[in-house]
C-alpha cells in the first residue's frame, strides 16, 4: 500500500496548511492596509511606528519570529498565570501560527499596499473628495479598485512566500502537512517518498495560486493599453 | 521580565565562544550562518550564470528544462528541499552504498547543497530576466565590432545583465540569509541553532531568540548597506542625473 496508508493523514495536514495560509493572509492584509495608511499618515509618530514595524519584521527570519512569539508568549502567560495563582492556558498552535505569520507578512503587505496606493494618481482621490465622498468611501470606491492592479504582482509574490513559510509552523507543534510527514517518515522508513509528496502538494498549491492570481491580474488590467512589446 | 544577565552571559555563544571557551573557538553561531550563506551564494551564482543562458536559449528543450528546474525549486519550501536531501536520500540503498554517502549524511553538506540549488533557481530567473531586457543597442554595437556570439555574451551581455541584476539580487541575498535559519532545524549550530540550544538548556525563550533576531537584523542592515555601495559603484550610469 502506498505509504502504508499515511496518504490520507498527509492530505488532511495539507488542508490544515491551506487553512493556516488563508487565515494568515487575511490577518496580513488587514495589518498591511493599516500599516500602509500609517506610513502615509500626516502624524509623525504613526509613520515612525509603521516604519519600525515593516523594517524590524522584515529584517528577522520568520523561523526566529515563530520561536520568539510562540515560546516567549507562552512563558509570559505562564508567569502571569503563576502570579495570579492559576494554571496557564496553552496557546493553540493554529491561532499562534496564524497570528505569527499574519504579523510577519503584514509587514510585507504594508510595503505592497503603500506602493500601490502611491501609484494611483492623486487627482482621482481629489475628484472623489470634490463629489463630497468621505475618506472611507473614497478608499473603497476610488482608491481600492485602482490600486489592486498595482498591488497584485507583489501580493501574488507575498502569498507564494507565505504559503512556503507555513512549512515552518510545524516547529511549534501544529498538526500541519510537515508534522504529519514527520510522523509518516518515522513509521514508513520512506522519507524520500513522503517529502516528495509534500513537495508536490506545495507545488500544486503554488501553481493553482499562480493561475488564479494571473487571471485576477488580467481582470483588473482590462482597458489598459499594452506597450506592444 | 527579560534577564539581561542571561543575554550578556550567552552572547559569546553566538560567536563560537560556548561555555567559557574563547570567542571563535568553534564556528557556531554567526560564523556558521555566514559560512552557509557565503558558500551557497557563491556556488549558486556559478550555477546560475550558465543556467540563465540556457533559460534564454532559443532551444526549447534547453530553456524548458531550466524553466522546470527553477519552477520546482521556487514553488516548494526550502525546508522541504532540505528534508528531501537530508532525510530523503537515505531511503535508497544505492545512495547509502555510494561514495557520496559520506557527504550526504553530513547536515552541513546537505544544507549547502539545498541552499545552493534553491538560490541558484531564483538567481537564474533574475539574471535571465535582465539578459532578456538587454538594450538592443548594446547587442548591435557588439555585432558591429565583429564579436562572435560567445565573445559578445562574455564581454557585453553577461556583465551588463549582472550589473542590472544587482537590486533584485540584493533582495535574494537578504532572503537567503534569513532562510539559512532553517539549518538550525537539521542539528546545525547556526545563529538559530545556537538560540535553540540555549532555549533547551535554560528554558528561557525571550533572551536567546531576541539575541538571534537582533543579530539577523544587524546582518540585514549590513547587507543593505553593502549592496547600496555596490549599486553606486556599478549602477552609477543608470542613476538619475544629479546636475
Amino acid at each position: 500500500m502506498f505509504l502504508h496508508g499515511y496518504l490520507p493523514s498527509i492530505l488532511d495536514g495539507a488542508v490544515l496548511t491551506l487553512k493556516l495560509a488563508a487565515a494568515s493572509l487575511a490577518v496580513s492584509v488587514v495589518l498591511g492596509l493599516v500599516g500602509a495608511m500609517f506610513k502615509m499618515a500626516p502624524s509623525k509618530p504613526l509613520r515612525t511606528l509603521a516604519e519600525l514595524y515593516s523594517t524590524v519584521v522584515r529584517g528577522v527570519p520568520d523561523l526566529v519570529w515563530m520561536f520568539l512569539l510562540f515560546f516567549g508568549v507562552q512563558m509570559l502567560l505562564n508567569d502571569v498565570a503563576a502570579a495570579m495563582g492559576s494554571a496557564a492556558p496553552d496557546i493553540d498552535p493554529f491561532i499562534a501560527g496564524v497570528l505569527t505569520l499574519g504579523f510577519i507578512f503584514g509587514a510585507y503587505m504594508t510595503e505592497t499596499f503603500r506602493g500601490a496606493i502611491m501609484a494611483v494618481p492623486k487627482g482621482q482621490m481629489e475628484a472623489g473628495a470634490a463629489y463630497g465622498m468621505g475618506p472611507l468611501r473614497i478608499f473603497w470606491r476610488i482608491t481600492f479598485p485602482q490600486m489592486v492592479r498595482f498591488a497584485l504582482p507583489s501580493f501574488t509574490n507575498n502569498w507564494l512566500v507565505l504559503v512556503k513559510s507555513t512549512a515552518l509552523v510545524s516547529v511549534i507543534g501544529l498538526n500541519d502537512v510537515m508534522y504529519r510527514a514527520d510522523a509518516a517518515k518515522s513509521n514508513t522508513q520512506e522519507p524520500f517518498t513522503v517529502y516528495m509528496l509534500v513537495a508536490v502538494i506545495f507545488l500544486v498549491i503554488t501553481s493553482v495560486s499562480n493561475i488564479l492570481l494571473g487571471m485576477l491580474e488580467r481582470r483588473y488590467s482590462t482597458g489598459l493599453k499594452e506597450n506592444g512589446l | 521580565m527579560i534577564d539581561f544577565h542571561l543575554i550578556l552571559d550567552k552572547l559569546p555563544a553566538f560567536l563560537g565562544g560556548a561555555d567559557g571557551q574563547p570567542l571563535l573557538s568553534t564556528s557556531d553561531g554567526i560564523v556558521m550562518t555566514l559560512e552557509l550563506l557565503g558558500a551557497s551564494l557563491l556556488l549558486g551564482m556559478l550555477l546560475a550564470i550558465p543556467l540563465a543562458l540556457g533559460r534564454v536559449s532559443k532551444n526549447r528543450l534547453l530553456s524548458g528544462s531550466v524553466w522546470l528546474y527553477t519552477y520546482v525549486f521556487r514553488g516548494t519550501p526550502l525546508l522541504v528541499q532540505l528534508f528531501i536531501i537530508y532525510y530523503g536520500l537515505s531511503q535508497f540503498d544505492a545512495v547509502r552504498e555510494s561514495w557520496l554517502w559520506q557527504y550526504l549524511q553530513d547536515a552541513w553538506f546537505c544544507a549547502i547543497l539545498a541552499f545552493t540549488l534553491n538560490t541558484a533557481a531564483y538567481t537564474t530567473e533574475i539574471i535571465a530576466g535582465q539578459i532578456r531586457t538587454t538594450h538592443w543597442g548594446e547587442i548591435e554595437a557588439a555585432r558591429a565590432m565583429g564579436m562572435s556570439k560567445w565573445l559578445m555574451m562574455r564581454r557585453i551581455v553577461i556583465p551588463s545583465a549582472l550589473r542590472r541584476a544587482l537590486p533584485a539580487y540584493s533582495n535574494e541575498v537578504i532572503m537567503m540569509m534569513q532562510s539559512t535559519a532553517v539549518a538550525g532545524l537539521v542539528t546545525l549550530a547556526d545563529i538559530t541553532g545556537v538560540a535553540r540550544r540555549i532555549y533547551s538548556d535554560t528554558y528561557m525563550a525571550f533572551e536567546p531568540f531576541l539575541i538571534a533576531g537582533a543579530i539577523y537584523l544587524v546582518l540585514t542592515f549590513v547587507f543593505v548597506w553593502l549592496f547600496k555601495q555596490a549599486e553606486q559603484r556599478w549602477l552609477a550610469y543608470l542613476a538619475p542625473r544629479k546636475h
